[in-house]
């Protein structure tokens, strides 16, 4: 699958990738696909099929472990959402009546190439997040995931029930709350206390692009949609024209058939390059910004520790507890912050090495269509001019 | 981004694009205005059968490229090829340019003004050019006085621009936005379009009233337009009528072209009504993309501000500053969307429209001729039946009487079926002259339509060819 919009670094003794996928009724079964040389595996070259709520569940579990509080976990793959692609095929299906045979055979293909895009971006999503997991110096040494790779039966983790996805909304809203605490305590270390005004307002804006970008994209299609219909209806004048303009109608028809293909194609190279980098980076700065509030929370637990160790020594009352208790959080403290200077800068270098490599790619995508567009303007002119 | 400025730079250079044009004509421009004699022995009797003036393409000035690049040298070739254009007799000379719309008034008696500007080298015509002020109600109270005198004979009347209470509305309240200021564009396009082709037409051009709406300074006002007037309210019912007579007349149609044309004009209609509506939406969404990328360049470039990787950021407001300049290049499409392609597609679905008429108004003449006829037969019966009447006092009295009538009846059976022969040779006549027109136009306009999807893909690769550098350039 081609459309890795983040740069990762390929490494041979773990390499990990999505080599086939089988789209079902309401599920989608990814064939998750490992070549290793280390050690913890029992063959070279491996294959398992999983689903979309096995990967929510190994990121869950890395979110949840503490001893990765200091690591950017690399964010969960958007669920596959194909309602909206089989409710446009059921509608077709439903109204085959009312259109004539070259209609519907057209418009069977158009959903049917629609939804194959979809089913590649989300094939390619799940893929990102496990080539991240298996770049990452020390998850791809989890345990949870060695399973997730090899484990060769059903994980049997089922989705959330609703007791368990109320406690997550309840956490959700104390930490939304604290971070709010947390993000108000200024920080000594310069570096940190830079990251977090950039990443608070660096993740606004990118939400802000990738809603707007969206928006963009969607008109972009609507508009090649129209020029799709005006198309047929130039042929159909063409055909019924007994003067010499049916000439131009059908050349004209013909031409924007092929226009149309080129925009759409643009509309769902911008998607590519532009709308879902602009997601993933949506969901990167959330979890750099879970990152930092993990770091200020253990900070905060810090500080009181300290305060707690001077009640105690005051009161001369557990004084070795209160001891040990503030060395506990100040290693914690410390570990975090060190990894997670490393974990936002290597952020850095991969955000911008990802936007350097979209942002060509789109350029050089939205030359070769205007080329290609071009072409076919100016060769239909040269015939139509000709015979004026 | 202010949308109100942007839309003013546009039609500032539709004003500078037909000035240009204006040059071409006469060195010196000069504006007179005034009075022509009507009396004038150059103008021909209305139905004259001479040679008609050869037929030119309508390409009204509103439909240049808005963009700036367009220079007079084109501009003038094109002139140049519609005058190379004519075959044979008179060549068809003739330009109308309306613009200025200005307001004149205030509240709800406030109408828009407009300066229509007439140049010609035709010898018909008493002045080179001419420059007038006329009010929308004029061109409707023209149109109505052509659509009276000639449809009911076969000649196919160019439609006027129709009416709209609500886009009038707004003009006249002083809504200075936007919305108005299209409106008055589309309006101002469209009774340039309208005049020109009423002028093109060999006999319609020749007509004393088109003369005097082209010449006089003063024009009496054409109350009867208006909608909710005795006369409009009249026009209503009329269309009624005619509405329900068309579906109790049947026509034995014993000439096979009239059936066949009258199949491929219903045709026709149906394709362009379902092509107009389809090149509206594009219009529309177009119109949403040009927004859309506008939105999404400003927050790019908010993204850009906040990146802190200085080359990175700097390609993000790149980035913006491309899409901000596609954004205007969609307004610019959907403009030329718009004023080449749909704006034609209208004017034809309207002139159909009038087509199909004249095929009505053929069809009442046969119908008239026929009851014509009928009733010649009844008297011709009766005039048979007096001779069995048994008063012999009163029977001569009774057969002079009824001959009279058969004389007359007998003079409008012939006069009906000259005239009805008559609307059919215009007809045929009147076709054949809109299909040459009508391909004509059409060809135009495409081209000219492919030519300013050509002028976007240019700009569009010359934008992204000055991004990618930047984009290569982060480090």
């Amino acid at each position: 699958v081609s459309s890795v919009n983040v740069d990762l670094q390929t490494d041979a003794t773990l390499q990990v990738d999505i080599s086939d996928a089988l789209s079902e009724r309401d599920k989608v079964k990814f064939t998750v696909h490992t070549k290793s040389t280390l050690p913890n595996f029992k063959q070279n070259e491996f294959s398992v099929v999983r689903q979309h709520e096995e990967f929510i569940w190994l990121h869950d579990s890395f979110v949840e472990n503490e001893e990765y509080a200091g690591y950017i976990i690399p964010p969960a793959p958007p669920r596959p959402d194909f309602d909206a692609s089989r409710e446009k095929l059921q509608k077709l299906g439903e109204g085959e009546g009312s259109m004539t045979k070259e209609e519907f055979t057209k418009m069977k293909q158009e959903l049917e190439a629609e939804y194959l895009a979809i089913f590649k971006k989300t094939v390619a999503m799940h893929e990102v997040f496990l080539c991240r997991v298996a770049a990452h110096p020390v998850l791809r040494k989890d345990l949870n995931f060695h399973v997730f790779l090899e484990y060769n039966q059903d994980l049997s983790v089922r989705g959330k029930n609703k007791r368990e996805k109320m406690e997550d909304f309840f956490k959700n809203v104390v930490k939304s709350a604290d971070g709010v605490l947390v993000a108000g305590v200024k920080d000594v270390d310069d570096f940190f206390e830079h990251e977090k005004t950039f990443l608070l307002e660096y993740h606004n804006r990118v939400k802000d692009a990738s809603a707007k970008s969206d928006r963009m994209i969607r008109s972009h299609k609507s508009a090649a949609d129209d020029i799709n219909r005006i198309a047929s209806t130039l042929y159909t004048l063409g055909t019924q024209d007994s003067t010499d303009v049916c000439k131009f109608f059908l050349k004209v028809s013909e031409l924007f058939e092929k226009t149309r293909k080129i925009e759409a194609r643009v509309a769902a190279d911008e998607d590519l390059k532009l709308a879902d980098l602009l997601k993933y980076y949506l969901r990167e700065s959330q979890a750099a910004k879970d990152l930092l509030y993990r770091r200020g929370r253990a900070l905060v637990d810090y500080e009181n520790a300290n305060k707690a160790l001077d009640r105690a020594r005051a009161k001369n009352k557990d004084v070795l507890q209160a001891e040990t208790s503030q060395q506990v959080c100040c290693q914690k403290f410390e570990k975090i912050s060190e990894s997670a200077k490393q974990e936002l800068i290597d952020f850095k270098t991969r955000r911008v090495a990802a936007f350097r490599k979209n942002l060509v790619e789109l350029a050089e995508l939205e030359l070769k269509h205007a080329k290609g567009n071009l072409q076919l303007l100016q060769s239909c002119l040269g015939v139509l001019k000709g015979d004026t | 981004m202010d949308l109100s400025k942007k839309t003013f730079h546009w039609m500032m250079t539709q004003r500078i694009c037909l000035q240009e044009t204006a040059c071409y004509t006469n060195a010196v421009t000069q504006e007179a205005t005034e009075e022509v004699s009507l009396d004038s022995p150059e103008r021909e009797p209305i139905l004259s059968d001479g040679p008609s003036p050869a037929i030119t393409p309508v390409t009204p000035t509103a439909m240049l490229t808005p963009r700036m690049g367009l220079g007079t040298a084109e501009m003038f070739e094109r002139s140049l090829d519609e005058i190379e254009e004519d075959d044979s007799g008179d060549t068809f000379d003739m330009h109308i340019a309306v613009s200025d719309p200005e307001k004149v008034g205030d509240g709800m008696n406030a109408y828009m003004g407009y300066k229509v500007t007439t140049k010609t080298s035709m010898t018909i015509f008493s002045k080179n050019e001419t420059t007038v002020r006329r009010r929308f109600s004029d061109f409707l109270g023209l149109h109505s006085k052509l659509a009276s005198r000639y449809l009911h004979i076969g000649y196919i009347v160019p439609p006027a621009p129709e009416k709209s209470i609500v886009g009038m509305t707004k003009v006249k309240v002083g809504k200075e936005d936007l919305s108005s200021a299209e409106f008055v564009e589309k309006r101002r396009s469209a009774l340039e379009r309208y005049l020109m082709r009423t002028v093109k037409h060999p006999i319609l051009l020749k007509d004393p009233d088109v003369m005097m709406f082209l010449e006089s300074s003063e024009l009496p006002r054409a109350v009867s337009t208006q909608a909710l007037s005795g006369a409009g309210i009249l026009r209503m019912v009329n269309k009624a009528a005619d509405a329900v007579n068309k579906m109790t007349i049947k026509m034995n149609e014993s000439d096979a072209w009239f059936e066949e044309k009258h199949q491929q004009f219903e045709n026709l209609d149906l394709q362009l009504r379902k092509l107009h509506a389809s090149v509206e939406c594009l219009v529309c969404h177009r119109k949403e993309l040009s927004v859309n990328t506008a939105s999404f360049a400003k927050s790019a470039a908010m993204l850009g501000n906040s990146e802190d990787h200085t080359a990175l950021s700097r390609a993000l407001s790149q980035l913006a500053e491309v899409e901000e300049k596609i954004d205007q290049l969609h307004q610019d499409q959907a403009y030329a969307d718009f004023y080449l392609f749909s704006e034609l597609l209208g004017d034809y679905v309207r002139l159909i429209t009038a087509v199909k008429g004249v095929f009505d108004h053929r069809m009442k003449t046969w119908s008239k001729w026929q009851d014509t006829q009928l009733l010649l037969q009844k008297k011709r019966e009766a005039e048979s039946k007096l001779q069995f009447a048994n008063k012999p006092d009163k029977l001569q009295q009774a057969q002079d009487e009824i001959k009279e009538e058969i004389e007359e009846l007998e003079g409008k059976v012939q006069q009906g079926e000259k005239d009805f022969e008559l609307i059919s040779k215009t007809i045929r006549k009147e076709v054949s002259r809109f299909e040459k027109e009508r391909v004509k136009d059409f060809k135009v306009v495409i081209i000219k339509y492919l030519e300013s999807l050509v002028q976007t893909q240019q700009q569009l690769i010359k934008y992204w060819e000055a991004f990618l550098p930047e984009a290569k350039a982060i480090a």
